[in-house]
């Protein structure tokens, strides 16, 4: 397998972007990476794009081809792939593209991620449900959010989590936003104003979810030798790894752990040559704020049931041991679904440059944790220089 | 949506399960393939008691657009005493849930698919008497 280098990365903002189209916010994100790789666009061998729900929320399918053709790549006549694992696709498309450059079929590779969910007005919400198990979960009124406060309420009662360490994650990445000018919640936020919310489903409140975001990120991938010609400060893609579980929470074994996530990291860790104790920064998938203190536990940065340790003790914050979630997450950052893994691994990517502004942490390695739904897919990237 | 949920009324309406006559393991929902034994797999039907026990839920505020007027409802997850954990709704007051409660299974509505749509039912908890 050859070495992958990413050599450009874009974004759009992320937030209710009424006044842009699906290809509007894709063609934003695509040209500033275009733009940051110094490409022309003629140089691209193929195409992955994540994206959850395109046809239920926009009520359009067939969107590789869409966005291929409007990135005005529609006469190289390029392979051009959607990617799908509910809000995991962006994280999936990176890990395709790695693929495609790491086995020496393609030199240049976008991956791509774009979600536009306020067309879809109230039913935004109900379409990111449709990742867990529509069936037997979503049949009886078990949405995402009630998923998540059922494995919340199992954490709290064997491991001690409180509602206040919810809301401490929550506030952190309020905070962190504050400095990313492409973040949908630039304001701080207090651990009272976390623990006054509304519930949307007991005991999870309204600031302890991620937005569901309008949205859109890319990177181009290259190969180590073709990255030369490009850039001398290369990035690395030093390992990513997927892995799926039972798609229904009811049917795993343990309610408390992700084994998907548990799986992905080492697979990851082995293939990058690194431990968890390496890992400087991170970008963890805080569509809740337990999934983030889980994700602490289950990517083995402290041993399972500790995880509201690091957030009591500061180690996850800027000027900590592991900041997580500089950018200010899905929580702050927004969740455009099918674009925030793309969106983790460019945030990473400007870490590791050292072009993340206000926000800069001092790294060589770092993680980024995509979850699908309540944890039925996980992947895991981990970037180095 | 109809045929999707017609195909799959008799394990609704009656908590039928299936069985892995390999390895002895209970599944709801039914599995035409058990996840350890796989090509091994001996499949059966089985009829499960009803009985269980929470081991977490939650009260949703935040419901669906066609569960706007039930809300707020009580989601659980129930360990059947057979052995498999099911995600399902409990049929009564937030305030009367508590972890480890003993409940069993009664037949219960859902929803509707709008004005003119069909009435989804299915199975839904209570609190059953402590034997």
């Amino acid at each position: 397998m050859r070495k992958v280098a990413v050599i450009g990365v874009g974004q759009s903002r992320f937030g209710e972007l009424w006044d842009r189209s699906f290809r509007d916010i894709m063609l934003e994100a695509g040209v500033e990476a275009l733009e940051d790789a110094g490409l022309e666009g003629k140089e691209i061998d193929a195409l992955f794009v994540g994206n959850m729900s395109a046809g239920r929320y926009i009520a359009q399918e067939h969107v590789a081809t869409l966005i291929a053709d409007y990135a005005g790549l529609a006469e190289l006549n390029i392979p051009s792939v959607r990617v799908e694992a509910a809000d995991a696709s962006g994280g999936l498309a990176v890990r395709m593209a790695h693929l495609a450059v790491a086995s020496g079929m393609h030199d240049i590779v976008i991956a791509a991620g774009v979600e536009k969910v306020t067309d879809a007005g109230e039913l935004s919400m109900e379409i990111m449900s449709s990742s867990a198990d529509m069936e037997w979960e979503g049949f009886v009124g078990a949405t995402l959010s009630a998923i998540y406060a059922m494995m919340t309420k199992l954490h709290m009662k064997e491991f001690g989590t409180t509602e206040e360490d919810l809301a401490m994650v929550s506030v952190k990445n309020h905070r962190n936003a504050v400095n990313n000018p492409k973040a949908q919640f630039k304001s701080e936020i207090s651990v009272d104003a976390v623990l006054n919310s509304p519930y949307v489903a007991e005991p999870l409140k309204l600031l302890d979810c991620a937005p569901i975001s309008d949205g859109a990120a890319c990177v181009v991938l290259a190969s180590e030798e073709v990255a030369k010609q490009y850039t001398d400060t290369p990035v690395y893609i030093k390992s990513s790894a997927q892995a799926s579980d039972y798609l229904a929470l009811h049917s795993r074994k343990d309610l408390t752990t992700m084994q998907s996530v548990v799986t992905a990291s080492r697979q990851a860790y082995k293939q990058a040559g690194v431990e968890a104790r390496d890992i400087d920064v991170a970008e963890l998938h805080d569509s809740f704020t337990i999934a983030e203190i889980m994700a602490y536990e289950d990517l083995g940065f402290i041993e399972k049931g500790k995880g509201a340790e690091l957030i009591r003790e500061g180690i996850v914050e800027m000027g900590g041991e592991i900041p997580v979630n500089p950018s200010g997450g899905l929580k702050a950052c927004g969740h455009a679904v099918g674009a925030t893994g793309v969106r983790q691994v460019a945030e990473l990517v400007l870490q590791l440059r050292g072009d993340a502004g206000k926000r800069q942490v001092e790294c060589e390695t770092a993680l980024a944790l995509n979850i699908g739904g309540t944890g039925g897919t996980a992947v895991v990237t981990i970037l180095g220089r | 949506m109809l045929p999707r949920f017609w195909r799959k009324i008799r394990y609704r309406y009656d908590l039928i399960g299936t069985r892995c006559n390999t390895c002895g393991r209970n599944y709801y929902p039914p599995r035409n393939f058990c996840p350890v034994c796989r090509r091994r797999s001996s499949i059966e039907e089985v009829q499960l008691s009803g009985y269980g026990t929470v081991l977490s839920y939650s009260i949703v505020h935040d419901t669906p657009v066609g569960l706007k007027m039930e809300k707020p409802y009580v989601v659980a997850l129930i360990q059947l005493d057979e052995g498999p954990i099911i995600t399902s709704q409990l049929a009564c007051e937030p305030e009367e849930v508590h972890d480890g409660m003993r409940v069993k299974a009664v037949f219960r509505k859902y929803g509707e698919d709008g004005e003119d749509g069909i009435i989804y039912y299915g199975t839904k908890f209570i609190p059953a008497e402590e034997a």
